[in-house]
């Protein structure tokens, strides 16, 4: 299977305080890496540095053997976790604005993850509940044929609800064939079934890293119950 | 094949693979799926299922090995024609729920004979009654 991103001995420094301190990892097409921690752990930091929006302070990022850059990021979606769209538009100006920007915007993918997710187009942006509001951003991130999708909590302040949407929602549209997917949370309970890889991140380290299944079986027990033991 | 979209159908302090293989050993077994019949994508499973693909892929890869199924290039997974490989599974699948529930009333404190007589009753009237059992 062929590599989309690679990270070697990345480092992030803010101040005095190591954000990222030493990370290895190698993330192939088709997997889905739950990046898990608590808050704090570095998770946004990790994921902003691959998107390209923060500099590292060492170490090195390759996406498809490039480093982030302006060709990266053509191919590289994140869901922040802040909102980014602007709040006078409608759900329907929202999604035309959106896919002005990106060349591997899938419009029609866009029309099925709104249909899923019951997001009225004509509502404006502003008016949106909070849980509504993370589903069109999801709808937005996913909608992009991106080589590496980034989702810096998808579940973040959803009802469940929502959550089992949004779950459901990756699951069927994720593109397994050409892309890879990271999730940061620490909402492991909800989405832990979709993990193909976790990594647990503690102070900017890795502290676990595997397949979900593998460490199931050696812990006995589900993603969730490990991550209680790590960072307890 | 119907599949429940419940948040998740699996224990998740299992490994999730071999739970899709135990589930598709029982709809084989119970008739559900039939000899020969094909199995939903990899795709479509993982979908319904809320699971990664990888894991799904697993999970048919290795009843592949057990031989329960079978791949054809470019056409999908299929269901094995082998009825007698199909009586084993069910064999083994029956052993186990055998033995939970034996091992779980021993630890009830049943003894065999009373164990037996309480699967007669069972069957006879549909439930169990007094401690004579």
């Amino acid at each position: 299977m062929s590599t989309v991103l690679e990270l070697e001995d990345l480092k992030k420094r803010y101040g005095s305080i190591w954000a990222l301190n030493g990370i290895d990892l190698k993330v192939d097409k088709g997997e889905v890496l739950g990046l898990l921690g608590p808050n704090g752990s570095g998770k946004t930091t990790m994921l902003k540095l691959i998107a390209g929006l923060a500099r590292p302070t060492d170490g090195r990022i390759l996406i498809n053997g490039q480093k982030p850059g302006p060709a990266s990021k053509a191919h590289t979606a994140i869901l922040p976790d802040v909102d980014h769209i602007y709040r006078w538009m409608t759900v329907q100006q929202a999604i035309d604005y959106v896919s002005s920007f990106y060349e591997d915007f899938d419009y029609d993918k866009a029309r099925r993850l709104i249909e899923l997710m019951n997001i009225e187009t004509d509502m404006q942006v502003g008016h949106l509940s909070r849980g509504m509001s993370e589903r069109l951003k999801l709808v937005l991130t996913m909608s992009r044929n991106a080589e590496l999708i980034l989702l810096d909590e998808p579940l973040g302040g959803i009802d469940p609800t929502s959550r089992d949407k949004i779950v459901h929602a990756i699951a069927t549209e994720y593109r397994w064939e050409d892309s890879a997917m990271i999730i940061a949370t620490h909402l492991v309970r909800d989405i832990e079934s979709i993990f193909d890889k976790v990594l647990f991140l503690k102070s900017g380290q890795i502290a676990l890293y595997g397949s979900a299944d593998e460490l199931r079986e050696k812990y006995n027990g589900s993603v969730e119950d490990i991550f209680k033991e790590v960072f307890a | 094949m119907y599949i429940v979209t419940a948040r998740s159908v699996f224990d998740e302090s299992k490994p999730i693979y071999i739970q899709i293989m135990d589930m598709i050993k029982q709809r084989i077994c119970a008739g559900q799926l039939s000899m020969g019949e094909k199995l939903p994508s990899v795709r479509e499973m993982a979908g319904e299922l809320k699971v990664n693909p990888n894991t799904v892929q697993r999970a048919y890869q290795e009843l592949e090995r057990e031989e329960m199924v079978f791949t054809q290039r470019g056409m999908g997974t299929f269901v094995t024609k082998d009825k007698d490989k199909i009586d084993t599974v069910r064999k083994e699948l029956a052993s186990r729920l055998v033995q939970q529930f034996v091992e779980g009333m021993f630890g009830l404190g049943f003894e065999e004979e009373q164990i037996k007589r309480c699967v007669e009753a069972y069957l006879e009237d549909g439930y169990i009654t007094g401690p004579e059992r």
